[in-house]
């Protein structure tokens, strides 16, 4: 950095005194930024962990949650259980984006032929997100197969990750439709007045400015329903959940319980930071900066 | 000859490996009014965004009456209250009201009492014919209805200095006067001012200087009949060539 600004620029401007200066002025303010937040970070930190390990009960939650045989005894079982978890992920995620946004576009289109898809989109996003994830987890697990529906799967797997589609579909179909009716009517009309038909608009102009400014409630929505495949637990499936409370309950020791968290924590944390980066680069690339 | 208001010395500012303005040198008397020219991309709204620090620079000093802006230590809001800018593109917010839109510096800025913010608002929008306008939305105005509230925004906080980037190039030619208006009447008034401007006539009607940039600098500069009627360089006569026709 310092390097690259002594040189001289190719039009034979170099930094004048005052700049350098200036520089590093900012350069200290900098540097002391650094610290205050790097101080207040450890201090906080600190403070919190000699809060719980001074805590009276601390030597029973350690004993409890903290137990290295227990975490090495309980892995494997949990790995494999969690394993289930990460497919029914990558089954549901883009399932899930596909179903909010083809719902999303249905409820602000405006062609009286889509009158009754409309209704249904809107019937359906009121439903899915005002039941219980859970009970329409149990409904679909235990209640279609139970129909003895021929050419029906009876996959747990399946029907686990469309109930969780379902109701997940309903709650990123509002993100995505806020992101569509945040965007500026303008836009809508100068793409309309390069004669796009309202499906090219749509594609083209309104959804991709759409989906980049829902993305971090969109990340919410994601990280929950990895979360909540834990859900399918429920109705038997024996994912990282299940086997985590399956070890506890048979060796009165609840760190395999940490152990799951830590699985859930490995996918959902790099996924969050990598969309943010991902999102902050393509706004940046965007003003031109 | 007393301090002057704005003063800039060497001035650089690049975008990447893009040198956008390069020791550039521009001095701003109390009621002046001074009008920047140029082509596109000669480097006249870097210079305004420059001296509203909302853009930080490579090299250079910026002062206002004397004292050092460009300064790190210096706290930008602090020149900010004191300097009023308007864009080219209105900028007001369109979840506000009119009125509010003129208000809100005031009351949270300027601590000035709600009260006595809507009076100066209401006032300074009668006066330049947005009475009616005040409870209305942005979006629901026109072009130059929209640009003559983003004035009378900048003004309800009595700046010292008002900053016009090019307000009037995204208005057809019939909206520009409106919004001329008003600049005229500051410019009787004494309201000291910087502006980039493609409207040649306007500038020579209320500029008491008109700056030339070329390159990223101020090629020439003089007062309006000096640069409209004997301009020394070619390159300005060849620019004025083209826009005065």
């Amino acid at each position: 950095m310092s390097s690259a600004r002594s040189a001289v620029a190719s039009d034979g401007w170099a930094p004048s005194a005052r700049q350098l200066e200036r520089e590093q002025v900012a350069r200290r303010l900098r540097i002391r930024r650094r610290w205050i937040a790097s101080a207040v970070t450890v201090l906080v930190l600190a403070g919190l962990v000699a809060g719980v390990v001074s805590s009276p009960g601390w030597d029973r939650v350690r004993e409890y949650f903290f137990s290295w045989p227990d975490a090495r005894d309980s892995f494997a079982a949990i790995a494999e259980g969690f394993w289930i978890n990460l497919r029914i992920f990558l089954v549901a995620e883009p399932a899930v984006l596909i179903v909010g946004t083809l719902v999303a576009i249905t409820r602000v289109t405006v062609s009286p032929w889509l009158a009754p898809l409309r209704l249904l989109a809107v019937v359906y996003t009121d439903l899915l997100r005002g039941v219980p994830t859970l009970l329409v987890v149990a409904l679909c697990g235990i209640g279609i197969p139970a129909l003895n529906l021929v050419g029906v799967t009876t996959s747990l797997f399946w029907l686990t990750t469309f109930a969780l589609v379902l109701c997940y579909g309903a709650y990123v179909a509002e993100v995505i439709r806020a992101g569509i009716l945040a965007i500026h009517p303008t836009q809508r009309a100068s793409a309309e007045a390069l004669a796009l038909t309202r499906t090219q608009t749509m594609r083209h102009v309104v959804l991709p400015q759409a989906v980049r400014r829902v993305v971090p409630p969109l990340m919410n929505d994601l990280v929950s329903l990895q979360k909540d495949t834990a859900l399918i637990s429920a109705v038997g499936v024996f994912e990282a959940l299940r086997a985590a409370q399956d070890y506890q309950g048979y060796h009165f020791n609840g760190t395999s319980i940490l152990i799951a968290a830590g699985f859930f924590l490995v996918v959902a944390v790099p996924l969050t930071r990598l969309t943010d980066w991902l999102m902050l680069r393509s706004i940046r690339r965007e003003q031109g900066r | 000859m007393t301090t002057p208001l704005i003063e800039v010395e060497g001035l650089r500012k690049s975008y990447g490996d893009r040198v956008v303005l390069r020791d550039l040198s521009l001095s701003v008397q109390r009621h002046d009014v001074v009008c920047l020219i140029g082509s596109s991309g000669s480097g006249k709204s870097t210079l305004l965004r420059c001296l509203d620090l909302l853009e930080p620079i490579d090299d250079g000093v910026i002062r206002l009456e004397g004292k050092e802006i460009s300064d790190p230590l210096i706290d930008p809001r602090e020149v900010r209250r004191r300097v009023g800018m308007v864009f080219q593109a209105y900028n007001l917010f369109p979840h506000l009201t009119v009125l509010d839109n003129c208000t809100l510096a005031q009351v949270k800025v300027h601590g000035v009492g709600r009260d006595e913010a809507r009076d100066r608002a209401v006032d300074l929008l009668g006066r330049f014919g947005l009475a009616d306008k005040a409870g209305a939305r942005p979006d629901a105005l026109s072009g130059g209805q929209q640009q003559r509230v983003a004035l009378v925004r900048a003004l309800c906080t009595s700046p010292e200095v008002l900053l016009l980037d090019e307000i009037t190039a995204a208005l057809d030619p019939e909206l520009v006067g409106e919004v001329l208006e008003i600049v005229r009447a500051e410019a009787r008034a004494g309201m000291t001012m910087v502006l980039a401007t493609h409207e040649m006539d306007f500038a020579r009607e209320v500029a008491t200087r008109v700056c030339f940039l070329d390159a990223g600098g101020i090629l020439e500069q003089g007062t309006p009949e000096e640069l409209f009627g004997a301009p020394r360089e070619e390159r300005t006569r060849r620019f004025l060539a083209r826009v005065l026709r």
